[in-house]
C-alpha cells in the first residue's frame, strides 16, 4: 500500500488501461492513415501491409477525381458561413443570458437546450421543400442555414460561459471610466473573449465539415465533402473511400486540438 | 442601466433562426407526413411506411443499436473519466488522444472501421497472419448480419464515447473534491466514494450525456451506410431512401416523425429517471 | 464643489424593499463611509449614485446637476471595486490612463497623469505589468490610482480593502486616508468593518434593513448611538442591553438595580424602555449593594490589555471588560456598577434612543 491507498496492482490496472484505451483510439485512425499513404494495388492486396508505404498515388488520385476539388471547396464555403451566422447569431443571445435578468430568459434557455432533443438532421426533409419554394434549393447559403441550426445551441451555451466568466466589475469600472455600452464591450469584453469566440467558431466550422445526412438531401449539384463521399459509397474503389475519409478526418483533428482547452468548460455550464 | 428591449434585441437574431429554421420545419415535416397533395388528412402514408417490409427490421435495428451502443459508452466514460480524475500528471495529452474522435465525422468513422472490417482489412490480415483463419471472411457480407451488427456498434462506441467523456468529465469538474474527502473521512471506500458520492452528483451531466447520446443513436446514419451499405436498415437510412430512392416525401416524413416520437419519448423517460429533487444540486 | 444630495431615494427588487427613502446630503470633500452589515442596502445605494444601478424613485444631484438619469460616464464620477476590476488584457500603465484615453486627453498630459498617480500609490516601477503579475495589494493600488488619475469630483468605493490581509489593511488604510485628504474629492466609502469606518470617516452613515438609522461622526457613533442597532452593531463588544421597568418619576429599576434615566412621562409613549451600557463602562466593586449589578461570570477571554468577561445578570448576556489585573474565575460573582453619564436608554419598541 502506498500513502494515498493505492494497491500496487491497482496503479498497474490504471496504467495498463489507460495505454490500452489510447490504443484503442489511436489504431484505428492509424490503420485509415496507413490504406491512405498505400497505393491502390497495395489497399486491395492480401495480407495487407501493417505501416504504410508512403505511396503518394492513393491521396493524388482522390485529389484530382472529378468533383472532389469542387466538393472541398463547397464543404468549405458552408462551414465558413455557418462559423459567421452561427456566431452571429449566437454570441449575442450568449451575451444577454449572462449579463441580464429578463422575462423569458428560462424559456429562451429550455427552449435552446430543447433543440439537441430533437434529431436535427432531419430538419433537413421540410427545409427542402421550404428551399425550393424560396429558391435557396441546392445552395451553399441553403445547407449553411441547416448546419447553424445544428452549431447555434452550442454556440449560444459557448458564449454564455464565456461572457459569464469575465467578472461585470470590469464593465462598470469602463462605465465610469467614461464608456458607454459598446465602447466597454469592445475595449474591455471583447479583447478578453476572443479567443473562446475563435474556439467556439472553431467548433461551428467542425460540426458543419462533418454532417452528412443534411448534406445529402439539400445538394445534388453542390455536394459538400461528406456528401460526395456517401453518393460514391456503392460503386467508389476502396482506395478512394479511404483517401477521402482521411481528407475529412484530418482537418477535423487539428480543429479540436485548437479548441480543446473549452470542450469542459462549455460543457461544465451546460450542465446546470 | 440599460433599455428593457436590450436583451430581446440580442436574443432577436438567434430567435429568428430558431422560428424559421427549427419551429416552422417541424411543424411543416408533420403535416407532410399526415396529408396528402390536395392538403387533405390521411393516413395513408403511416399506413405504407408501417406495411413496407423493411420498417419493422429497420425499427427494430435501430433500437437494438442504442441498446447495445449507449450502455457501454457511458459506462467506458465514467471509467475514462475516473480514469483521468485520478491521474496528477498528463491529463490534457490522454484528455486530449481520448477526445479526438470528437472531430470525427460518423461517414468517416464508418470508413475507418471499413478499413478494418472489410475483406482485405486488417483484421483479416491479423487472423490469417496469426492463424486464427485459412482464409480471409467477408465480414461485412449480406450473409454476416451479427458481425456488420458488432462493426456499427464498434465503430460507433469508438466514436461517440468522445462526447460523453466531455460531459461527464466537465460535471466532475464541477464536483468539489471535498465531499469525496469527507466521504472517505466517514470510512468509504474507493468504490463507495463512486457509488454514494460521485455518481448521485453527476447526475444532471449523466442525464444530458445519455438524452444527447440516445437521440444521436436514433439518427445513426452514415456509419450504417459505409458499413452496412443496404444489408442493415435502420430508420435513418430508410428516411434517406425513401426521399431520394423511392421519391416519396411523405412516407419520409412520416418516418421522420417515428424517429422525432422516439427521441422525444427517450428524453422523457430519462429525464424522469434522472432527475434531482429540488435543491439537491451542487 | 461637488456636494452629493441624495433625496428620498428607495429601491425596490420584484418585492424586496433593498432601500426605504433615504435621504443624505454629503458636503464637498467630506469623507462618508457607508457602515453596515452585509445586505443592508449599501452597495446598493453606492451604485445608484455611481449610475451601475437604476433607483426606484428618488434624486441623486451631484453638485447642481441632478444625475439620477445619467449614465455613469456623464456623471464625473470615479469608483473603486471590491475586486478591483483591473483590466487583465491592459498593462499598469494602460489601465490608469484607461480613463484619460476615453475622455480624449493628449498623450503627454496622460503621461504626467499617470506617473503622478503612480507615484502616489507607490507603483511606479509596475507600469509595464499585466494584472496576473500583481499581488492582490498591488492590484488594489492600480484601482485607486485609476480613480485618482482621473481628478474626479466624486471618489466611490465599495469595500476597497476587504479582500486585503489584516496587515495589509492596516497599512494601505493610513495611506488611502493620506491620499484622499489630499485630493479634494468627495468620497462615499462602502465598508463592513467598523474600525476601517471610524479610523477613516469624516462622518459615518450606519445603515440597516435598508435606512440610515444614524449618521454622525465615529464618537458621537459610539458614545450616543441614536438607535439599538447602532448600540448593538458599533463596538467590539457591543453595548449591553437590559429591560428597565420604572420604580419612581425619573428613576427605573434594571436587574434589581435603581438606576436615574429619563423622566417617565418623557418615556410615556415608550411602552417599554431599555437600559444599555458599553461593557468597558462598568466599574467593578468589592461587594453586593443597591446601586451594583450582580453578575455570574460564565466565560472569560483574556485578550492581553484588558480581560473579557461575559457573564448572566437575570438571565441575560451581560459582557464586562476589566483590567487584565484582576484575577477572576468562571463561576465568580462580579460586582459592577455602571458609570453613570454613560448609561443609555432605548424605547424598545421604536428602538430609538430616550
Amino acid at each position: 500500500m502506498t500513502v494515498d491507498g493505492t494497491s500496487k496492482t491497482m496503479l498497474w490496472t490504471f496504467r495498463i488501461s489507460t495505454v490500452v484505451l489510447c490504443l484503442w483510439v489511436l489504431v484505428p485512425i492509424y490503420f485509415l492513415l496507413t490504406n491512405t499513404l498505400s497505393s491502390p494495388e497495395e489497399v486491395v492486396a492480401f495480407p495487407k501491409r501493417v505501416w504504410p508505404s508512403f505511396n503518394l498515388e492513393s491521396i493524388s488520385f482522390f485529389l484530382t477525381f472529378s468533383g472532389v476539388g469542387a466538393a472541398m471547396w463547397n464543404s468549405v464555403l458552408v462551414a465558413s458561413v455557418t462559423m459567421v451566422l452561427s456566431i452571429a447569431a449566437g454570441a449575442p443571445a450568449g451575451y444577454a443570458l449572462s449579463r441580464f435578468d429578463f422575462k423569458g430568459k428560462s424559456f429562451y434557455r429550455v427552449l435552446i437546450l430543447m433543440t439537441r432533443a430533437f434529431p436535427l438532421p432531419l430538419l433537413a426533409l421540410p427545409l427542402a421543400v421550404l428551399y425550393i419554394r424560396i429558391g435557396l434549393d441546392d445552395t451553399i447559403l441553403g445547407l449553411a442555414l441547416l448546419h447553424t441550426m445544428l452549431a447555434l445551441p452550442f454556440a449560444v451555451l459557448i458564449t454564455f460561459s464565456l461572457f459569464s466568466g469575465i467578472p461585470v466589475e470590469l464593465e462598470e469600472a469602463a462605465w465610469t471610466l467614461g464608456c458607454n455600452r459598446f465602447q466597454a464591450f469592445r475595449k474591455v469584453i471583447l479583447p478578453l473573449v476572443l479567443p473562446g469566440i475563435t474556439a467556439s467558431a472553431i467548433f461551428a466550422f467542425v460540426i458543419s465539415w462533418n454532417e452528412v445526412f443534411g448534406a445529402a438531401v439539400l445538394t445534388i449539384e453542390n455536394r459538400t465533402l461528406p456528401a460526395f463521399l456517401l453518393q460514391g459509397l456503392d460503386q467508389a474503389p476502396l482506395h478512394l473511400k479511404f483517401a477521402g475519409g482521411a481528407v475529412l478526418v484530418i482537418p477535423a483533428l487539428i480543429f479540436i486540438f485548437m479548441v480543446r482547452k473549452y470542450l469542459f468548460a462549455m460543457w461544465g455550464i451546460a450542465n446546470r | 442601466m440599460y433599455p428593457r428591449s436590450l436583451p430581446y434585441l440580442l436574443l432577436l437574431p438567434s430567435l429568428a433562426l430558431l422560428a424559421v429554421l427549427f419551429l416552422y420545419p417541424f411543424v411543416l415535416v408533420a403535416w407532410q407526413a399526415i396529408s396528402d397533395d390536395g392538403g387533405q388528412f390521411t393516413t395513408a402514408h403511416f399506413s405504407e411506411m408501417l406495411g413496407h417490409w423493411k420498417f419493422g427490421t429497420a425499427f427494430t435495428n435501430t433500437l437494438l443499436l442504442t441498446l447495445a451502443v449507449v450502455p457501454i459508452q457511458i459506462a467506458l466514460a465514467l471509467y475514462m473519466a475516473s480514469l483521468v480524475t485520478g491521474m496528477s500528471r498528463g491529463r490534457d495529452a490522454f484528455l486530449y488522444i481520448w477526445t479526438i474522435p470528437l472531430g470525427i465525422s460518423d461517414l468517416a468513422a464508418g470508413i475507418i472501421w471499413l478499413s478494418i472490417f472489410e475483406q482485405t482489412g486488417f483484421l483479416n490480415t491479423f487472423m490469417v497472419g496469426l492463424g486464427f483463419s485459412e482464409q480471409p471472411e467477408t465480414f461485412l457480407g449480406y450473409q454476416n448480419k451479427g458481425t456488420i451488427f458488432l462493426a456499427i456498434a464498434l465503430a460507433e462506441i469508438w466514436r461517440a464515447t468522445a462526447i460523453v467523456l466531455v460531459i461527464l468529465v466537465a460535471g466532475m469538474g464541477l464536483i468539489p473534491k471535498e465531499y469525496k474527502e469527507a466521504a472517505e473521512v466517514f470510512g468509504a471506500s474507493r468504490w463507495q466514494q463512486f457509488t454514494k458520492v460521485t455518481l448521485p452528483l453527476l447526475k444532471p451531466s449523466l442525464q444530458t450525456a445519455m438524452i444527447l447520446r440516445v437521440i444521436l443513436a436514433f439518427e445513426v446514419f452514415a456509419v450504417v451506410a459505409a458499413l452496412g451499405g443496404t444489408n442493415m436498415p435502420i430508420l435513418m437510412g430508410e428516411v434517406y431512401n425513401w426521399q431520394f430512392v423511392l421519391r416519396d416525401a411523405n412516407v419520409a416524413a412520416a418516418f421522420a416523425l417515428v424517429i422525432l416520437g422516439i427521441s422525444i419519448l427517450c428524453t422523457l423517460i430519462i429525464m424522469w429517471f434522472l432527475r434531482t429533487p429540488k435543491g439537491a444540486t451542487l | 464643489m461637488a456636494e452629493i444630495k441624495i433625496k428620498s431615494v428607495a429601491k425596490r427588487f420584484g418585492k424586496v424593499e433593498a432601500l426605504k427613502s433615504i435621504d443624505l446630503t454629503i458636503a464637498d470633500q467630506e469623507f462618508l463611509v457607508l457602515l453596515g452589515a452585509s445586505g443592508c442596502g449599501k452597495t446598493t445605494l453606492l451604485r445608484i449614485v455611481a449610475g451601475l444601478e437604476t433607483a426606484s424613485e428618488g434624486e441623486i444631484w451631484i453638485g447642481d446637476k441632478r444625475v439620477d438619469q445619467l449614465p455613469p460616464r456623464d456623471r464625473g464620477i470615479a469608483m473603486v471595486f471590491q475586486n478591483y476590476a483591473v483590466f487583465p488584457h491592459l498593462t499598469v500603465f494602460e489601465n490608469i490612463a484607461f480613463g484619460l484615453r476615453m475622455a480624449k486627453v493628449d498623450q503627454a498630459t496622460i503621461e504626467k497623469r499617470v506617473s503622478k498617480t503612480a507615484e502616489l500609490m507607490h507603483i511606479e516601477a509596475l507600469l509595464k505589468r499585466y494584472s496576473g503579475q500583481l499581488s492582490g495589494g498591488q492590484r488594489q493600488r492600480v484601482a485607486v490610482a485609476r480613480a485618482l488619475a482621473m481628478e474626479p469630483e466624486v471618489l466611490l468605493m465599495d469595500e476597497p480593502l476587504s479582500n486585503l490581509d489584516a496587515l495589509l489593511r492596516m497599512e494601505m488604510r493610513a495611506e488611502l486616508k493620506s491620499v484622499l485628504a489630499e485630493s479634494k474629492t468627495t468620497t462615499i466609502y462602502v465598508t463592513h468593518d467598523q474600525v476601517e469606518a471610524m479610523s477613516m470617516a469624516d462622518r459615518i452613515a450606519i445603515m440597516n434593513k435598508g435606512e440610515i438609522v444614524q449618521a454622525s461622526d465615529a464618537v458621537d457613533i459610539y458614545r450616543n448611538p441614536a438607535h439599538r442597532f447602532v448600540g448593538s452593531f458599533i463596538g467590539n463588544p457591543p453595548m449591553n442591553f437590559l429591560p428597565a421597568k420604572p420604580r419612581s418619576e425619573d428613576t427605573w429599576s434594571v436587574a434589581g438595580v435603581k438606576l436615574s434615566g429619563p423622566n417617565h412621562n418623557a418615556a410615556a409613549s415608550a411602552s417599554s424602555v431599555e437600559f444599555a451600557i458599553r461593557p468597558e463602562d462598568l466599574i467593578p466593586v468589592s461587594e453586593a449593594s443597591e446601586d451594583a449589578f450582580t453578575a455570574q461570570v460564565r466565560v472569560i477571554e483574556p485578550l492581553g490589555s484588558h480581560v473579557l468577561a461575559s457573564c448572566m445578570v437575570d438571565d441575560q448576556l451581560f459582557r464586562v471588560v476589566v483590567d487584565s489585573d484582576k484575577s477572576l474565575q468562571q463561576g465568580d460573582t462580579l460586582y459592577v456598577k455602571p458609570m453613570y453619564d454613560r448609561m443609555r436608554w432605548f424605547d424598545s419598541s421604536t428602538e430609538r434612543s430616550l
